[in-house]
């Protein structure tokens, strides 16, 4: 079948029900976006199908349409995303590992919400668990990136 | 007469003597009080072989060649940033940035040890200054040394290389100037370094990396003075972390996502009761699934070797396996049985509290008695546990996180029989660690599967699954608590606690069996700076259950919830105030003085804060840093809604502001989503709890804002990963008396109420 990831399309050979994740990191080497928990429980997969997060472990990757985006292809080191930026301006990480789904989530959100308050924050990163307990930091970097979002 | 005492006589106290100077440093320091001559000798500087002739390793942790400069941070980075604070330690006396070369933690070796992590494990607290007490910690760094403990844990980092990773930057920048001396025939005295290179009289700028085989050829200069804090740039400022792009942007590699040529992938299966056997398995279904390549017994268990970690995953969910029965009672009622009946003479394991003369007080009162119970936990950092290992003839190399490299070495070299010096680790980034880490079954088993594919890169994954029920957690504890009050004051306290043997168990798989009580049974309780008239803690050792292991913050985590919880029952019998009471019974000022500072910062005026609000404080003493923290909660209808946290911790000196901040409300998260809702329950010698969905801990909506003050009242510099933890517990839990009423004395609390 075939899968397009960051704007490149690959063919792969995989099971339909093979989760998206295990194709992204095992098939095709894109490892940004992390297995943590194999149940859609702590969401340190998520990615964007068609610029919207999805938890990339319990998505088979036979039911997708559209377009797959990681955090690579979010931004990159030198070209940051402004979420990106924002989570370097805060120093959010600790051990990093939720980090890539905790961006992706946020950016979804900005995307689709310029503006969020605290509830419509909270109701969205609750499925992104942090066991360094970088919650603050996130709260505070997501309303930078928002300002940031609405002033380009 | 020892060494040290030698150089102090002839006026060269800073001076340290010749290819000791970094060891040397560490053991001068602690060192005065004992002496023997196996101890002093010199660890040979592990850098100094395989290199070639253009590098120099001027000391154990700085390594220059013509590519650059590479910084040796051999303490392991879990994600608490210690990379970022030892490349900055080393920075600020050797002038490069940071950011631009490169840091690796070394392979491991005798050179690198850690002596600060063993001063915990001595029966003496840490606030305890008297020559005594200073003498025990430095006996316990003579096994740290002998054994060449490379070990990062006790939130020992910053506190060991405070002055060994700055001191090392010294030598190698004096060194390096030294080399420009001699390459250019002009004084010393007239140099100056900025940046990677030597500056000379007419400006001209001379690479480090120049310099580095010049600087191989001469002595290393020891006689070094450190810069003064007036002159630093790094210490005590905010800083970047060297690692906040990579883990910014997914590419920071753990050791989850590395790939080799020719890499296969496998995962495991092994025994839920830990250390009891496999019966029988049965693969059929498995070695018909697409990609499985090969199904290898190994200890207590079987792996899948697969083309794709998912399609291992399923082969190894097909398979058909019975167990040995685990090796320990089956289910939870039993091991509380257990518990319960451990606190007897027989078991008593240590008293190193006793004050005044308690069984008189509690003739004396009325007696108010309390039972506290805190359940097994796991460590569950995010990043499954894994590890990517390469078998060869005379080789063996190991790719993956962890805290102990030296005793990997020696348990692969015991399995391969293998050269330990072949035994090559490659310590990754980590996903977290929270103390799991310490433990290396995961290593081993990949190594097992690696023997059976050899000359094949094998990257070995644990299912969530396998990783929550293969865990050796933090133990339970309970403690049984009895006190008497009298004119509105804590008259007398007596606390008998008991739980599993961590030294025990641990030392044990370890091999390294360590005589004595063990400290961790009464942490957190028996070396509390309090006052109170008649005091006294007794440790009672529980029998060996499930294997168990050091968490975050050790037996501080259970015992500071119980030790201060009972306190403060006590503090509330005797109609005194929480806040004062706790401060008038402290004689450790710095302590006193983080009480005071969450008193002022949250405007304590009482435990009250309306109808439905209340807010309890909590302290604990552990690992030398004082810690006090007050929660605010709400009884909403819809439960305990946690609303905001105040904490205050004395470490002495802060080196890292911005990490500071982060370790101190992580460890707050930590402690606080813990006691709400995390526990392992066993049945069938298994734990119950295999996944997040029933493993919670704090989501991101219950996170409160939480309000931090660092202080530098302590005479000495210490680490901060562990000791915001303990108190976190017991506030949460007095603060949900003083909303509610409601005295919660078994962890988690949402056994007994619901939180929003």
């Amino acid at each position: 079948m075939q899968l397009t990831v960051n704007g490149a399309t690959y063919d792969v050979d995989v099971e339909a029900e093979m989760p998206l994740l295990w194709v992204l990191r095992d098939e095709l080497g894109i490892t940004g976006p992390k297995y943590g928990c194999g149940l859609g429980q702590c969401g340190a997969c998520t990615v964007h199908v068609n610029g919207v997060a999805v938890i990339s472990c319990v998505l088979p990757v036979g039911s997708i349409v559209g377009e797959v985006t990681t955090i690579e292809g979010l931004g990159q080191p030198d070209a940051l995303h402004a979420v990106q930026s924002a989570w370097v301006e805060h120093q959010v990480s600790q051990c990093g590992y939720c980090q890539s789904g905790q961006i992706m989530t946020a950016a979804s959100l900005l995307d689709q919400n310029p503006d969020p308050s605290d509830e419509e924050i909270d109701r969205a990163m609750t499925a992104n668990l942090c066991r360094c307990g970088t919650y603050p930091r996130i709260r505070a970097a997501i309303k930078t990136a928002a300002a940031a979002l609405r002033d380009e | 007469m020892s060494e040290a005492s030698d150089q102090k006589k002839k006026g060269r106290g800073r001076k340290i003597a010749r290819r000791t100077f970094l060891i040397g440093s560490a053991v001068i320091v602690g060192g005065v009080a004992f002496g023997t001559y196996a101890v002093r000798r010199p660890i040979p500087n592990p850098l100094l072989q395989g290199l070639r002739k253009d590098e120099a390793a001027i000391t154990p942790f700085v390594k220059i060649d013509a590519e650059g400069v590479t910084l040796i941070t051999p303490r392991a980075d879990k994600g608490q940033g210690s990379y970022s604070v030892q490349a900055h330690l080393l920075a600020e006396e050797l002038d490069v940035d940071p950011h631009s070369v490169r840091l690796g933690p070394g392979a491991p070796d005798r050179a690198y040890y850690n002596g600060t992590v063993m001063q915990e494990g001595a029966p003496v607290a840490a606030w305890n200054d008297s020559w005594l007490a200073e003498r025990v910690r430095g006996f316990m760094q003579v096994p740290a040394r002998l054994m060449g403990i490379q070990m990062t844990g006790g939130s020992s980092t910053v506190p060991d290389m405070f002055d060994t990773l700055r001191t090392a930057g010294a030598v190698a920048r004096e060194t390096l100037k030294l080399a420009a001396a001699l390459e250019e025939g002009v004084d010393v005295a007239e140099l100056s370094t900025e940046n990677g290179a030597v500056l000379l009289p007419d400006g001209r700028r001379l690479a480090y990396t120049t310099l580095a085989s010049r600087a191989a050829t001469i002595e290393p200069v020891t006689d070094v003075a450190l810069r003064s804090p007036g002159e630093w740039r790094y210490i005590g400022k905010d800083v970047r972390r060297t690692d906040i792009l990579a883990k910014s942007t997914g590419t920071e590699m753990y050791g989850i996502d590395l790939a080799l040529d020719g890499m296969l992938y496998a995962t495991v299966r092994a025994n839920p009761g830990l250390g009891s056997a496999l019966r029988r398995f049965d693969d059929s279904e498995a070695r018909r699934m697409r990609g499985v390549m090969k199904v290898v017994e190994i200890s207590n268990g079987v792996a899948i070797v697969a083309d794709n970690t998912w399609r291992a995953f399923r082969a190894a969910e097909a398979l058909d396996i019975e167990w040995e029965p685990g090796p320990y009672p089956a289910s939870s009622a039993e091991m509380w049985e257990a518990l319960s009946t451990a606190l007897t003479k027989d078991n008593r394991d240590s008293r190193f509290r006793n004050d005044g003369d308690v069984d008189a007080a509690l003739e004396d009162g009325e007696i108010i008695s309390a039972e506290y119970r805190t359940p097994y936990l796991a460590h569950a950092p995010l990043e499954p546990m894994n590890a990517v290992v390469q078998v060869g003839d005379a080789r063996v190399d190991i790719w993956t996180g962890t805290q102990i490299p030296n005793f990997i070495q020696d348990h692969v070299a015991d399995m391969t029989r293998i050269d330990r010096d072949d035994v090559h680790i490659h310590v990754q980034p980590m996903g977290g660690s929270f103390g799991r880490r310490l433990e290396d079954t995961y290593v081993l088993q990949a190594v097992e599967i690696a023997m059976a594919v050899p000359d094949t890169p094998i990257k070995m994954t644990w299912s969530r699954d396998e990783d929550m029920t293969h865990d050796y957690p933090r133990p339970m504890q309970l403690g049984r608590a009895r006190g008497t009050v009298k004119d509105g004051r804590v008259e007398a306290y007596d606390l008998d606690t008991a739980a599993q043997s961590i030294a025990a168990s641990w030392f044990g798989r370890l091999m390294m069996p360590l005589p004595g009580p063990d400290v961790m049974i009464i942490a957190g309780a028996f070396d509390q700076p309090f006052a109170i008239p008649n005091y006294r803690v007794t440790g009672y050792r529980a029998p060996e259950m499930v294997p168990v292991s050091s968490w975050r913050s050790v037996g501080a985590s259970s015992n500071g919830f119980i030790h201060d919880c009972f306190l403060d029952e006590l503090i509330h019998a005797a109609g005194a105030d929480p806040l004062e009471e706790r401060i008038r019974l402290c004689h450790h000022e710095p302590s006193r003085k983080v009480l005071e500072a969450v008193g002022e910062m949250s405007g304590w005026d009482g435990p009250s804060l309306g109808e439905n609000r209340g807010r309890g404080v909590a302290y604990t003493f552990s690992f030398g840093v004082p810690c006090a923290e007050i929660v605010e909660v709400t009884n909403t209808e819809r439960g305990i809604r946690i609303d905001k946290v105040y904490v205050a911790a004395d470490v002495g000196r802060i080196v890292d502001p911005v990490n500071f901040e982060a370790q101190v409300s992580g460890g707050v998260i930590w402690g606080l989503g813990h006691a709400m809702n995390c526990e392992l329950t066993y049945e069938n010698h298994a734990p119950v709890q295999t996944n997040f969905h029933r493993y919670r801990a704090m989501r991101f909506y219950q996170a409160p804002e939480i309000v931090v003050r660092g202080l530098e009242n302590g005479d000495r510099i210490r680490g901060i990963g562990e000791p915001p933890v303990p108190p976190a517990a017991p506030a949460l839990g007095n603060a949900i008396f003083a909303a509610t009423g409601q005295r919660i004395r078994e962890l988690p609390f949402d056994k007994h109420i619901k939180f929003a």
